[in-house]
């Protein structure tokens, strides 16, 4: 399983003032492991997190060859792909996610 | 070393696996390439998605090789419920994991891009799904769903990647594609991606759809380059094959009686050859129906099985007349010698009589095929292509040594008018033309041999008639003004008897009156004789007369001499006695 699971529930945040459980962003990314640009996209998402979502989101990253199931049930092709479950409507970003400036507008973030 | 240069041989060679679609092998020489794959082209409708699953239906079925079906437009459920049509057994070859189907669905709206990706998605679910079957057949159906928004460049470089991978895993890959819409068109990739290009057309000509398929590339291996045509039903997809075989032909020198005593007379006293095809043609009403049966009732009755479509008349119509002219055919029927195929022309189109033809054909292996009329079929769609068809649609009865009579509303005044009557004459190898005499108000049947290749046929045009018994050809009644028929005929039958009549009467007359001066002369004769005969005897007598008178008045006169010489004497002596 290479299940990439970050949690970071903002209770345990420290500048959290007062908010629930839930997190505002939960964000699935498919990748496929070996592929330039799922590690590009792996590597992209970290850091518009820790930048720009800090202790605000639930990130799933899930390897399509290790769990083919989600990627069937999710209608994953395109690879790689965000899906942002929350806040809704649900959307999808395809790509390396290396147009920051694009997946930070879609995700409403200054 | 020879092994290795063998192996490379082999290599070389484009091998195939067949199909097992109908008719589809034979004019893809032995089916799609093995562990390529095969690109087809058609716009919707035109069973780009039937020929695909009946591809892995038929593997999965007849060469035990399962397959995956990846769906971009339909649902599996959408697409089992449109092949429940269709006799594929889908759901159990499901049930029984020969074949998987897997839906692709594409939501485009929601679609963003940042920076730049790729298909693996696609791939795994291929892979997984290839595994799950161990399929050797897989089916994209069709692609140009996925590209919707998708970077074109991308896009390219992955449907290559994919390719190239299908061919590793050593899978037979049908995909699928829109022709004027498409993204493998719109971006040429048919051209140097696929090892082999189909394309499907569904086109509407005179109100009737009609299908047709071609095969436009495959490489390193022949195939047939028409256009072909072909029918769905419940039974999938036909490909009517069609080819010129014409040089795989062995040619028959058995002759087959046309049935009729006096037409087989006019062909060389022998009648048809077997497997040629064979042409009746006229107008109306002149007999081709009655012909046609005669030659598969003479078949019949030798016990060579015999297909009759009839495209004008329904079986019992047929039966019906033919008795009225003394063939019977029903006992036929019946032991199922002699099979039925009637249609209505406007039901079907040309191919799918052809096809359905060809179907019973090969079920029913017929050595005697009757197409009557071939004319219905032709009110059809385009002449050049009716003639394609019919053509190949020929070659291939030939190819089977079936002898074929069609029957045509041809004639030689139409052929002036209309090319393809030309052209279906010119396939032929005999050509009988039934026509009218009309002359004098009345209309009589005249039939002749125009062409028979391959023997010495009559030249003539007899008159024929249709009894109670058959069709009897008529003697021949050639005048210096050319054929007499009918009531002219028999006109001039009289006149020649009164003619004749006369002719004899004015013989014997002649014969008499020699005769006659005969007797005259000879009377003449006797009288003339009479006449001479009395005449000699008068000049005889007076001849006669004359020389006794002249005797007698000699001897008078030498009487009175000596009488004068004596008196003169006894004068001396009796000088002085008085007399």
């Amino acid at each position: 399983m290479m299940q990439i699971q970050k949690k970071r529930p903002g209770d345990k945040d420290p500048g959290g003032n007062g908010k629930k459980d839930i997190p505002k962003y939960i964000l699935k990314l498919f990748v496929s492991g070996i592929l330039q640009n799922s590690v590009r996209a792996i590597k992209n998402i970290n850091e518009i997190c820790e930048q720009h979502l800090k202790g605000n989101y639930n990130l799933e990253i899930i390897d399509i060859y290790q769990q083919p199931d989600l990627a069937i049930g999710e209608q994953i092709i395109v690879i790689p792909v965000m899906i942002i479950k929350y806040p809704l409507p649900e959307r999808r970003i395809i790509g390396d996610l290396s147009d920051v400036k694009k997946v930070l507008e879609i995700l409403n973030c200054k | 070393m020879t092994i290795s240069i063998k192996k490379t041989a082999s290599t070389i060679k484009l091998r195939k696996i067949p199909t097992g679609i109908s008719g589809f092998d034979e004019i893809t020489e032995g089916g799609l390439p093995k562990n390529r794959p095969t690109i087809v082209l058609g716009n919707t409708g035109c069973g780009k998605t039937v020929l695909s699953m009946e591809f892995l239906v038929k593997g999965a079925t007849l060469y035990d090789e399962p397959g995956v079906f990846i769906s971009f437009e339909e649902s599996k459920e959408e697409l089992l419920a449109n092949m429940q049509s269709l006799h594929f057994g889908l759901a159990s070859l499901i049930k029984k994991n020969k074949i998987y189907i897997e839906y692709l669905e594409i939501e485009k709206n929601q679609i963003i891009e940042a920076g730049s990706y790729d298909l693996e998605g696609l791939f795994v679910r291929l892979q997984n799904a290839i595994r799950y079957t161990g399929a050797k057949r897989v089916v994209l159906d069709s692609l140009d769903a996925l590209f919707y928004g998708l970077d074109i460049r991308i896009l390219r470089l992955e449907i290559k990647r994919l390719f190239k991978w299908l061919k590793e895993k050593k899978i037979t890959a049908l995909i699928t594609s829109e022709i004027d819409n498409g993204f493998i068109t719109k971006n040429g990739l048919e051209q140097y991606v696929a090892d082999c290009v189909i394309t499907l057309d569904n086109r509407v000509i005179n109100q009737t759809t009609t299908r047709r398929l071609r095969i436009i590339k495959m490489r390193g291996s022949g195939h047939g380059i028409n256009e072909y045509p072909f029918i769905i039903d419940e039974n999938g997809i036909s490909v009517l094959p069609l080819m010129s075989q014409l040089a795989n032909q062995n040619f028959s020198a058995t002759r087959i009686s046309s049935g009729i005593k006096d037409l087989d007379g006019m062909l060389d006293g022998k009648g048809f050859f077997e497997g040629s095809s064979i042409l009746v043609s006229g107008s109306a009403g002149t007999g081709k129906t009655s012909i046609a049966v005669s030659l598969i009732n003479s078949t019949c009755k030798k016990g060579i099985p015999g297909l009759y479509c009839a495209f004008e008349e329904s079986t019992s119509q047929i039966t019906r007349n033919m008795r009225s002219i003394g063939i019977n055919i029903e006992p036929f029927l019946k032991s199922g010698i002699l099979k039925f195929y009637s249609s209505r022309p406007t039901i079907q189109n040309l191919e799918l009589h052809l096809i359905s033809i060809q179907k019973i054909i090969q079920e029913f292996k017929p050595k005697i095929i009757v197409l009557d009329p071939i004319t219905n079929l032709m009110s059809e769609g385009i002449n050049s292509e009716i003639r394609q068809m019919l053509a190949n649609f020929v070659d291939f009865l030939k190819a089977l040594n079936v002898t074929t009579l069609f029957t045509a509303a041809i004639t030689l005044e139409s052929i002036k008018l209309n090319s393809t009557d030309e052209g279906i004459s010119a396939m032929m190898d005999t050509w009988i033309l039934v026509r009218d005499i009309e002359t004098n108000s009345e209309r009589n049947r005249g039939i002749y041999v125009l062409k028979s290749r391959g023997m010495s046929h009559s030249t003539q045009v007899r008159e024929f008639e249709i009894t109670n018994h058959g069709i009897v050809l008529l003697p021949i009644y050639l005048t210096p003004g050319g054929i007499l028929t009918g009531s002219a005929k028999l006109e001039h039958e009289l006149n020649e008897e009164r003619q004749d009549q006369l002719t004899r009467h004015g013989i014997t007359a002649e014969k008499s009156e020699i005769e006659r001066k005969r007797k005259i002369m000879e009377d003449s004769n006797a009288l003339l004789k009479a006449n001479f005969d009395s005449l000699a005897a008068e000049l005889n007598r007076n001849a006669l007369e004359k020389e006794i008178n002249e005797k007698a008045n000699r001897k008078n006169r030498d009487e009175i001499i000596n009488l004068r010489n004596k008196q003169r004497g006894s004068t001396e002596k009796t000088n002085g006695k008085p007399k």
